[in-house]
C-alpha cells in the first residue's frame, strides 16, 4: 500500500515539475529573439528619431491645443477632467518647462507656451526602472511601451523627470467618444501607464507623426543621427534648448527659442 | 505548532474575530477599487504613489528591526536577547507580509504581478526589492519556526539555522537599503536623490522597528505568562535611542546641504514640507508636529534615569514611532512628488476608501503577528522559559 502511494506520489510530482518545466519553456520562447516586430513596405526607419519644436510659431496654448487634439484622436487618449488626466502633449509655460528661472525675462517668452510631450530619452529613466520591460527602447531611439504587459506599479512615472506619463487611474472608454475611435490604434484598459509614443503606430505606415503633421511645419520629425535631416538642418541654423539637460536622460525633443 | 493558535482566552477570540471582521468588511472596499481602478485613492498624475507605497517604505523598516535582536544576539553572543530573538522573527513575518500586501493593493493590475518573475529585469530596484523581501520572508519563516520548534523539544537548534540566521542579518540590511534605492536613484525627484537617503532608511527603521517591537512586547507581556528579560528591553531601549539620534542627525544633514548651498531643488520640497509653498501649507502641522515629538522622544530616552523607567518607556517609544511614520509614512512620499517636475505643488491627501484599504492590510499583519506571537508565548509557556513569577502570573 505504502509502496504504491510512494510510487503515485513520486509520478505525480515528476508530472507537475514537467508541466512546470515545459511551460516555462514556452514563455522563454514567446519571449524570446522570435518576436521581432516587422516593419511594412512604407515604413520610415531612422537611427535615432528626435523632434525639432519651434516655439516661435507654436507658441500658444491655442496652436497647442490643435497638436494635442490631433494626437489624441490618433491614439483614443480620453479626456479625464481633474487631476487624475491622461496627457500625451500638451501646452506649459517656460518656467514651468525649463529649469532655468529668469526674473527679467522679456514679455514675448515669459507669455509663450511651449509642447510638452515624452522626451524619448537616450538614457531614459522610466526604461531603467521598469520590472517588467513593459517600457523599453527601441533600436532606433523611441521609448515604446506594451500596455499588455505593464502591471501599473507608476514607478516609471516616479522615474519620469519630465511628468511625461499618465497612469489611466479609471476605465478610459469611459471618457472616449466611442463613436469616433480610431480603429487602427487600441484603446488601454484601466491601471496600465501610457505616454507619447513619437507614432510607432504612424511611422510604421510611412507617416509623420499626428503632432507634426498638423503643426503646418512648426514640429519637426526626422532622424538626429543624419546630418542631412531636416532636424539636424533646424538645429544647425537656430539655437536650441532641451528640457532639464543636467540630469543626463538625454531628451531626444529639441526646442526653437 | 501552529495548532496553539487554535486554543486561547475568550479575548483572544474575539480579537483575532475583529481582525477577521475588518479584513473582511475592508476588502469589500478592495473589491470596488479592483472593480473601478485606482481612481478610488487620493492619487494623480503627479502624485502617483501615495498612502500605500508609503506604508510599503514604513514597514520595510519594521521588518528590518529584528535585526538589532538577533544581530547583538548572534553577532556579539548577547544572550539577555535570547527570549526575544523569536518575536524579532516573527515580527518581521508580519511586516513583510504588510509589505507585500501594500504593493499588491497598490498596483494597477494586480493579476499581472507575476510579469515582474516571468521577465525579470535587474536593471529595474523593484526586482531586487522583490528579490530581498521575498528572501527576507521565507530567510525568518523557515529559521524561526525550526528555532522554535527545537525549543519546543528541548533540543539544540540545528546547525544550518544558525548559517541562515547569520545570512538574514546581512539581508535586513539589504532590504531597507534597496527599498531606498527605489527611491534615491531617480533624477528628477529632489528630496529622495540624495546618497544618504539608504542611511537615512536604515537609521529610522531601526529605532522605529524596534520601537513597535518592544510596544508588542509589552503588550504581550499583559496578555500572557511570557516575561521578557529585563536588561534585555533596556539594551534594547538603548539601542532604539543610539538609532533615533543617528536618525535625526542625518536629517539635520540634509537640512544644513540644502540651505547653505541654497540650491533650489535642494531646499524646494523641505521649504514645502515645513513651511508651504505656493500657498500650500497641507503638511506643515504634520512636519513640525513630527519635528517636536522627534526632540521629545530623545529628551525622554536619552536619560537613562527616564529611559530605564518602565512605566514611561511606552509612552517615549510611541511618541518615537508617531514621529518617524510621519517623516516617513507621510512626509517622505508626499515632500519627493512636490514640488512636481513643473516647479508646482500638487496636493495629496489619501481617502476614505484609501484609509480602508490600509487598514485591511494592516488587520493582517496584526493577524499573523497575533497568532505567530500567540504561538511562541505557547510555546515558551510550555517549556517554563521567560515567565512571569507563578505568583504574578494570574
Amino acid at each position: 500500500m505504502n509502496h504504491t502511494r510512494r510510487n503515485f506520489l513520486k509520478f505525480a510530482g515528476l508530472t507537475a515539475a514537467g508541466l512546470c518545466v515545459a511551460s516555462a519553456g514556452g514563455a522563454l520562447a514567446v519571449s524570446g529573439a522570435g518576436s521581432k516586430i516587422k516593419d511594412g513596405d512604407k515604413a520610415l526607419n531612422a537611427k535615432r528619431w528626435g523632434m525639432v519644436i519651434d516655439t516661435k510659431k507654436v507658441g500658444t496654448k491655442e496652436s497647442i491645443d490643435v497638436l494635442a487634439k490631433a494626437c489624441h484622436a490618433a491614439h483614443n487618449v480620453p479626456d479625464i477632467p481633474g487631476k487624475q488626466n491622461v496627457k500625451w502633449i500638451w501646452a506649459d509655460s517656460f518656467e514651468h518647462a525649463f529649469d532655468q528661472p529668469n526674473n527679467y525675462m522679456d514679455e514675448g517668452l515669459e507669455k509663450r507656451e511651449f509642447a510638452l510631450l515624452c522626451n524619448h530619452c537616450t538614457n531614459a529613466p522610466c526604461v531603467r526602472v521598469c520590472p517588467t520591460q513593459a517600457t523599453y527602447k527601441r533600436a532606433d531611439g523611441i521609448v515604446a511601451m506594451d500596455y499588455h504587459r505593464c502591471i501599473g506599479c507608476r514607478y516609471c512615472m516616479a522615474g519620469c523627470p519630465f511628468g511625461a506619463r499618465s497612469f489611466n487611474f479609471m476605465e478610459p472608454r469611459l471618457h472616449l467618444d466611442l463613436a469616433k475611435l480610431n480603429k487602427e490604434f487600441p484603446t488601454r484598459m484601466r491601471g496600465v501607464v501610457e505616454k507619447c509614443n513619437f507614432c510607432v503606430d504612424r511611422l510604421a505606415h510611412g507617416k509623420q507623426p499626428a503632432c507634426a503633421e498638423a503643426s503646418n511645419g512648426a514640429v519637426v520629425f526626422g532622424d538626429l543621427a543624419d546630418p542631412a535631416s531636416e532636424v539636424r538642418k533646424l538645429l544647425r541654423e537656430h539655437y536650441t534648448i532641451r528640457r532639464k539637460p543636467a540630469l543626463g536622460t538625454e531628451p531626444g525633443v529639441y526646442y526653437i527659442i | 505548532m501552529l495548532e496553539k493558535a487554535l486554543k486561547g482566552s475568550p479575548k483572544y477570540y474575539i480579537w483575532v474575530g475583529f481582525l477577521l471582521l475588518v479584513i473582511l468588511g475592508a476588502s469589500g472596499i478592495y473589491l470596488m477599487q479592483l472593480m473601478q481602478g485606482l481612481t478610488i485613492t487620493g492619487m494623480s498624475r503627479d502624485v502617483s504613489w501615495g498612502f500605500y507605497i508609503a506604508q510599503f517604505t514604513y514597514l520595510v523598516g519594521l521588518a528590518a528591526s529584528g535585526v538589532m535582536i538577533v544581530l547583538p544576539y548572534y553577532f556579539h553572543n548577547y544572550k539577555k536577547f535570547k527570549d526575544l530573538v523569536i518575536f524579532g522573527e516573527f515580527m518581521a513575518i508580519g511586516a513583510v507580509v504588510m509589505c507585500l500586501g501594500f504593493i499588491v493593493v497598490d498596483i494597477g493590475q494586480p493579476q499581472r504581478m507575476l510579469n515582474v518573475m516571468l521577465y525579470p529585469t535587474p536593471n529595474s530596484i523593484l526586482f531586487w526589492d522583490m528579490v530581498v523581501l521575498n528572501g527576507y520572508l521565507l530567510l525568518n519563516v523557515v529559521v524561526g519556526w525550526t528555532c522554535l520548534e527545537a525549543d519546543r523539544q528541548g533540543l539544540p537548534h540545528p546547525k544550518w539555522s544558525k548559517t541562515l540566521a547569520y545570512v538574514s542579518i546581512v539581508w535586513a540590511f539589504s532590504i531597507h537599503t534597496v527599498t531606498a534605492f527605489l527611491y534615491q536613484g531617480l533624477p528628477g525627484r529632489h528630496y529622495w536623490l540624495t546618497a544618504i537617503l539608504a542611511a537615512r532608511f536604515l537609521a529610522s527603521a531601526f529605532c522605529s522597528g524596534p520601537a513597535i517591537l518592544l510596544l508588542v512586547i509589552m503588550l504581550t507581556q499583559k496578555v500572557t505568562t511570557f516575561k521578557a528579560n529585563v536588561e534585555g528591553v533596556a539594551t534594547l531601549a538603548k539601542i532604539i535611542t543610539y538609532a533615533m539620534v543617528v536618525n535625526v542627525f542625518f536629517f539635520l544633514l540634509e537640512v544644513f546641504t540644502a540651505f547653505y548651498s541654497g540650491i533650489p531643488g535642494h531646499t524646494h520640497s523641505i521649504v514645502y514640507l515645513f513651511k508651504g509653498v505656493h500657498g500650500h501649507h497641507e503638511l506643515v502641522p504634520f512636519m513640525w508636529t513630527a519635528a517636536v515629538l522627534a526632540i521629545t522622544s530623545l529628551a525622554l530616552l536619552i536619560p537613562p534615569r527616564l529611559r530605564d523607567n518602565i512605566k514611561l518607556l511606552p509612552w517615549s517609544l510611541a511618541i518615537l514611532v508617531i514621529a518617524t511614520w510621519i517623516d516617513k509614512g507621510l512626509g517622505l512620499l508626499i515632500g519627493g512628488f512636490n514640488p512636481t517636475p513643473f516647479e508646482t505643488i500638487a496636493p495629496y491627501w489619501p481617502t476614505g476608501k484609501e484609509l480602508i484599504i490600509s487598514a485591511m492590510i494592516y488587520a493582517i499583519g496584526a493577524l499573523v503577528v497575533t497568532i505567530l506571537f500567540k504561538v511562541a508565548t505557547e510555546v515558551k509557556q510550555e517549556t517554563g522559559a521567560s515567565q512571569k513569577p507563578i505568583a504574578q502570573a494570574d
